[in-house]
């Protein structure tokens, strides 16, 4: 009974991540995209409550669903087109994009059929509070990974920075 | 009284139980009635606010506020109900239909989900959740996309700018509201509400964190477009913001939001500064949740008193405050915050 209804959650969630992931990408009006990328968020955080990761199904919701989506909304908010119907064409460069997509799909099926090592989805037991070996990891294994991207956020946050004060001065004449 | 709710739920469970349904069925059927129960306190709550507000800003412009439906005027938000929903619902040519029709039926669900995790009272909420904090963080900013989606779809430009206002306005104020939080989440070590409660058996965090209480109330005004930061609907200016273009309940249902989120941010508040549940001066005789009630609705008086008395601000005055006053004030709470609590430990406090 609890395998079946697991099951009908996963491929229900599965589902609706690959239907509103293709949506966002054969959409032709970029506002909608977006929405739909809000959906193919929350569908993957439901994968992460599935199995669990409660934690991370909550930073999946706050930094994707919520920032990066809002992220685009900004760069909407920039975009200067007349009417948003046609804002998120198709185009012919299919000499450039098809090869690079195919090297993309080889390279990740190698490695899918390279990597012998099965991981276990289930049978071990999740701990109850996984948020503190999350923080205890970050600052003793992956210290260096996770201080290097907050560098790269701090430097992106300075040049955001300066990029805009010099519109500025630019738009007063100055 | 103290336990009414909890032992309400429980026989409710053993009714379930006796009459065969399996365990997981009845949990399930169990959170289902614990969900309608919220959604019924949510609701009759925003009913109450929209004739509490009006009274009290009554009272504060020294004039009576509703006062013809129904006794002392308690049925005239009913009577507006009514009104609203029997009212057209316009849909303008330009408008992105679906966006349009779906927004005011999404903008519910972020505080309705939000509020599953909320302690009413000790045992008391619907799902006890290890990260209640980060939840009501992470949920709560999913309203932010909704409302853009109802100021874009409305193809007005005065939706369109108050769209973007919600947007530029609940990202820059949920920064210092989740520092401010931070604060407490250091002391206490946990993200659950019910543990943080319990860790102010002795002091409420508002004596001990006095300066992130401020700063969450004020961020939380603002991620609720309140007065003084209701920019986002700015009447003088862009006549309603995103809700411009609606009309009868979709427009209620935005009004009623509102109220919800208040709510919510005035639980969360009491939940985190002042002690959920706990009875002050050892006045245990009062039942926990009619506390929890008390203190949310004292909060929820200072939100009213806010937007009675002062102006609203500019929305540079918006942007200035949040980055350059709330974001630096917030992190200097942090460093103090851990800064003490590792002399605290190191002289054995």
């Amino acid at each position: 009974m609890e395998l079946t209804l697991e099951a009908a959650a996963f491929w229900t969630l599965a589902a609706v991540i690959i239907v509103s992931a293709l949506l966002v990408v054969t959409g032709k009006n970029i506002v909608h995209s977006i929405l739909w990328l809000v959906v193919t968020f929350l569908g993957i955080a439901g994968v992460f409550i599935m199995l669990d990761a409660m934690f991370l199904a909550a930073v999946q919701v706050l930094v994707y669903a919520g920032a990066v989506c809002i992220m685009v909304v900004f760069g909407v908010m920039l975009t200067q087109r007349g009417s948003m119907e046609k804002s998120s064409l198709f185009n012919k460069r299919v000499i450039i994009a098809a090869p690079l997509a195919g090297l993309i799909l080889a390279v990740a099926g190698f490695l899918a059929a390279v990597s012998k090592e099965s991981v276990p989805l289930s049978g071990g037991t999740v701990p109850a509070d996984t948020v503190s070996s999350i923080g205890e990891w970050m600052l003793t294994r992956y210290v260096v990974p996770f201080e290097a991207a907050a560098i790269l956020l701090l430097v992106a946050l300075i040049g955001a920075v300066f990029l805009a004060g010099e519109v500025n001065t630019d738009a007063d004449g100055r | 009284m103290e336990n009414l709710f909890v032992n309400t739920a429980g026989s409710i469970r053993n009714i379930m139980e006796n009459s065969g349904l399996s365990p997981l069925l009845s949990d399930a059927v169990l959170v289902m009635f614990k969900l309608l129960a919220i959604l019924v306190f949510v609701l009759i709550n925003a009913l109450w606010l929209v004739y509490m507000e009006r009274k009290i800003a009554g009272y504060i412009q020294c004039r009576y506020g509703p006062n013809r439906v129904g006794p002392k005027g308690l049925l005239q938000t009913t009577a507006d109900i009514g009104k609203l929903i029997s009212k057209e619902i316009i849909i303008p040519r330009g408008a992105d239909k679906i966006l349009f029709l779906l927004s005011p039926a999404l903008i519910f669900a972020p505080p309705l989900m939000v509020f599953m995790v909320v302690p009413f009272g000790e045992n008391m909420a619907a799902v006890e959740l290890n990260i209640g904090v980060f939840y009501f963080l992470a949920v709560a900013s999913l309203s932010t996309v909704i409302f853009w989606m109802a100021g874009w779809a409305s193809n007005n430009k005065y939706s369109l700018l108050g769209g973007m206002r919600v947007v530029a306005q609940m990202i820059s104020y949920e920064l210092p509201m989740v520092l401010a939080i931070l604060g407490v989440v250091m002391i206490t070590g946990t993200l659950n509400m019910s543990e943080i409660i319990r860790a102010q058996e002795n002091t409420w965090f508002i004596f001990t964190q006095p300066v992130a209480f401020l700063i969450y109330f004020i961020a939380g005004v603002a991620e609720c477009n309140r007065a003084p930061f209701d920019l986002a609907e700015g009447e003088s200016e862009i006549v309603a913001g995103p809700f411009t273009e609606y009309s009868g309940m979709g427009f209620a249902m935005f009004f009623l939001a509102e109220y919800a989120n208040m709510v919510l941010v005035s639980f969360m508040a009491a939940t985190l500064f002042l002690g959920g549940w706990l009875a002050p001066f050892g006045l245990t005789f009062i039942p926990g949740w009619i506390w929890m009630l008390l203190k949310v609705y004292v909060l929820i008086f200072l939100f009213m008193w806010l937007r009675w008395t002062y102006p609203r601000i500019r929305v540079d005055q918006l942007m200035g405050f949040g980055w350059k006053v709330l974001v630096p004030l917030s992190l200097a709470n942090i460093f103090v915050t851990g800064v003490a609590i590792k002399v605290l430990d190191m002289i054995g406090w």
